[in-house]
């Protein structure tokens, strides 16, 4: 096995994704699979490659630092699923 | 010939001359709609009385002799994860169940100052993710041709609304396949442009190197139409090209002579469908009869794309979705505590494929080796297509290994779900353009569709070889005979 339940658990936290025993288990499994099939890509040779992050060759993007036009707030709040005082409210973050 | 069955460029014709107007083509297209809607599940939101006023509005301008774009007055149905201005915008999942768009993506602000008409949102698999339209939290499309069958995806609502003729035009996205593929299923015209050529700005990002949004349409002039909108430089996407757009309806030459066809033999696999080879293989042999030096070429590194995609795009997709903490916008989880909340919300509102690829791509992101050796192997990629270019104008090939699968038959293997994408994902990696074209139909009458790839930018080359192709067969006039008679 390439990779264990704990594994699982340790990731499913970083991702921020509660997982049910099924779907640990399940991912181990799953997941295992894949990266085992991934590791055809070591039949390569590929010390002297350079990795490619982007295909086009660009450059960073500057532009005037300008005050622009922003989205309105009400209209922006009015997919929030809680607000308050034009804010987002969120349950409390210290117990 | 009912308004609806027609192309863009038919109706174009019809409202400048004043033969009919943009009302009774939509409503046209609204009463097919009704009429097979429950049997496809081409759309999950439809706008009915929006593109009945909007389409009035268009007529008014023509009756006032304004001046119009080419497409004004043409219904589209748009893919759901491109944002439209108090629209509802889902992506086809729970956790966007209920987000309406505060503002306009730019294909669709460029639509709108050319007078299109929307007309829905079309079903797709969740936030992109799959092959066949079946990871939609809301739904299951029905394949036009056989409707036990999977429409591909994740594009599907597209291209089977195209099919069914319950729309004109269409836009898809592609981050792997997501509108070659399905178009090839469907039997439809669907081109990925090169990465960079149309604006990412308000599409909802899954894998952000590779997501490039992209026509679905009933043929190849329609689709050069719709590019000619929909290209261009943004500067709200800082990844979008500053490169002048020419007008493609120019590159619609029924004219092969000299074009150079590169086949590769890596995309003539074992456990690809016989009847699919033959097809492609019978409009090679057509192409070469119409003047074009058919040439087999190599790409060596091919048969390791789908495990490079595979670790690319969940690598970013598990970045791109870290957006959905239930704080600002879409579904959240009753909870105690901020954390509970996060947990809980991304637990109840993503699924399962979904999940996978974030879990699978955050860790990729914690063991680097892996992320690196997928960006490296992704150089290979590339380079295999910059050496045949070098002498071939075009590659030809299938867009996919099998025609239509049924409902249901691959969804519990994630390996095996990968492979309709076989041969459209090395285009993605290496940022060229490509499109699928219809080229026949196996003896169950399923469609079977070819793809024709180029370097960068070189739309217009595909387009040319693509319309001589089809203005020489006709494989695209055909319509599924559903609805009526199943």
């Amino acid at each position: 096995m390439k990779i264990s339940k704990k594994d699982v658990e340790y990731v499913a936290k970083l991702a921020k994704l509660k997982l049910s025993e099924k779907e640990k288990e399940k991912f181990t499994k799953q997941l295992d699979q894949i990266l085992k099939y991934v590791d055809k890509l070591n039949e390569l040779d590929t010390e002297k490659v350079k990795p490619t992050s982007h295909v086009l060759p660009l450059k960073n993007v500057f532009r005037e630092d300008k005050v622009g036009k922003s989205l309105e707030v009400e209209k922006v709040l009015e997919n929030a699923p809680e607000k308050a005082r034009g804010f987002f409210k969120v349950p409390k973050i210290i117990d | 010939m009912k308004l609806n069955e027609l192309t863009a460029h038919e109706i174009r014709e019809l409202i400048r001359k004043g033969e009919v107007s943009s009302e009774e083509v939509t409503k046209s297209v609204f009463e097919r709609i009704e009429k097979v809607e429950k049997k496809i599940n081409s759309f999950v939101t439809l706008t009915k009385e929006e593109a009945l006023r909007e389409a009035r509005s268009v007529d008014e301008k023509i009756r006032k002799k304004k001046k119009i774009s080419p497409l004004a007055g043409v219904p589209i149905a748009i893919k759901d994860n491109m944002c439209i201005d108090g629209v509802l915008t889902t992506c086809s999942s729970k956790i966007l169940e209920n987000f309406r768009s505060p503002y306009d993506a730019t294909v669709i602000k460029r639509l709108k100052a050319n007078d299109l008409v929307f007309i829905g949102k079309t079903n797709m698999d969740e936030f992109a993710m799959g092959s066949s339209t079946e990871n939609s939290a809301f739904e299951i499309t029905h394949n036009p041709w056989d409707l036990e069958a999977i429409p591909g995806g994740s594009s599907g609502g597209s291209a089977a609304t195209i099919a069914s003729d319950e729309a004109i035009l269409a836009l898809g996205s592609d981050t792997g396949g997501s509108i070659r593929q399905p178009a090839s299923l469907c039997g439809v015209v669907g081109l990925k442009p090169t990465y960079g050529r149309v604006s990412r700005y308000g599409l909802i990002a899954f894998a952000s190197s590779l997501d490039q949004i992209g026509p679905i349409t009933k043929d190849v002039r329609d689709s050069a139409l719709l590019m000619n909108v929909i290209s261009g430089y943004d500067e709200r996407d800082s990844t979008s090209c500053n490169y002048p757009v020419p007008d493609y309806t120019e590159s619609l030459i029924s004219d092969v002579k000299g074009v150079k066809i590169g086949v590769p033999k890596e995309y003539f696999v074992k456990g690809m469908d016989e009847e699919v080879e033959k097809s492609v293989k019978d409009a090679i042999g057509l192409l070469e009869k119409l003047g074009a030096k058919v040439e087999e070429v190599f790409l060596p590194h091919t048969e390791y794309a789908l495990a490079t995609y595979c670790l690319i795009v969940s690598t970013e997709a598990s970045t791109d979705l870290a957006y959905y903490d239930g704080v600002g916008y879409g579904y959240r989880a009753q909870s105690r505590n901020l954390d509970e909340m996060y947990q809980n919300t991304r637990e109840k509102g993503f699924g399962d494929e979904v999940k996978r690829r974030i879990m699978l791509g955050t860790y990729v992101f914690s063991h680097y080796d892996y992320y690196l050796k997928a960006q490296k192997v992704r150089t290979l990629v590339k380079e295999d297509f910059d050496k045949v270019f070098e002498k071939c104008d075009c590659l030809i090939t299938p867009t996919s290994p099998t025609p239509a699968f049924k409902i249901g038959e691959k969804m519990d293997d994630p390996l095996r779900m990968y492979f309709p994408d076989i041969f459209t994902v090395p285009a993605n990696l290496a940022g060229i353009p490509g499109i699928s074209i219809p080229c026949g139909f196996t003896k169950k009458g399923l469609p079977v569709g070819l793809q024709i790839l180029a370097k960068p930018f070189a739309e217009e080359t595909i387009l040319r070889v693509a319309y001589s192709y089809e203005q020489n067969t006709g494989w695209h006039r055909r319509r599924p005979a559903i609805c009526d008679s199943q």
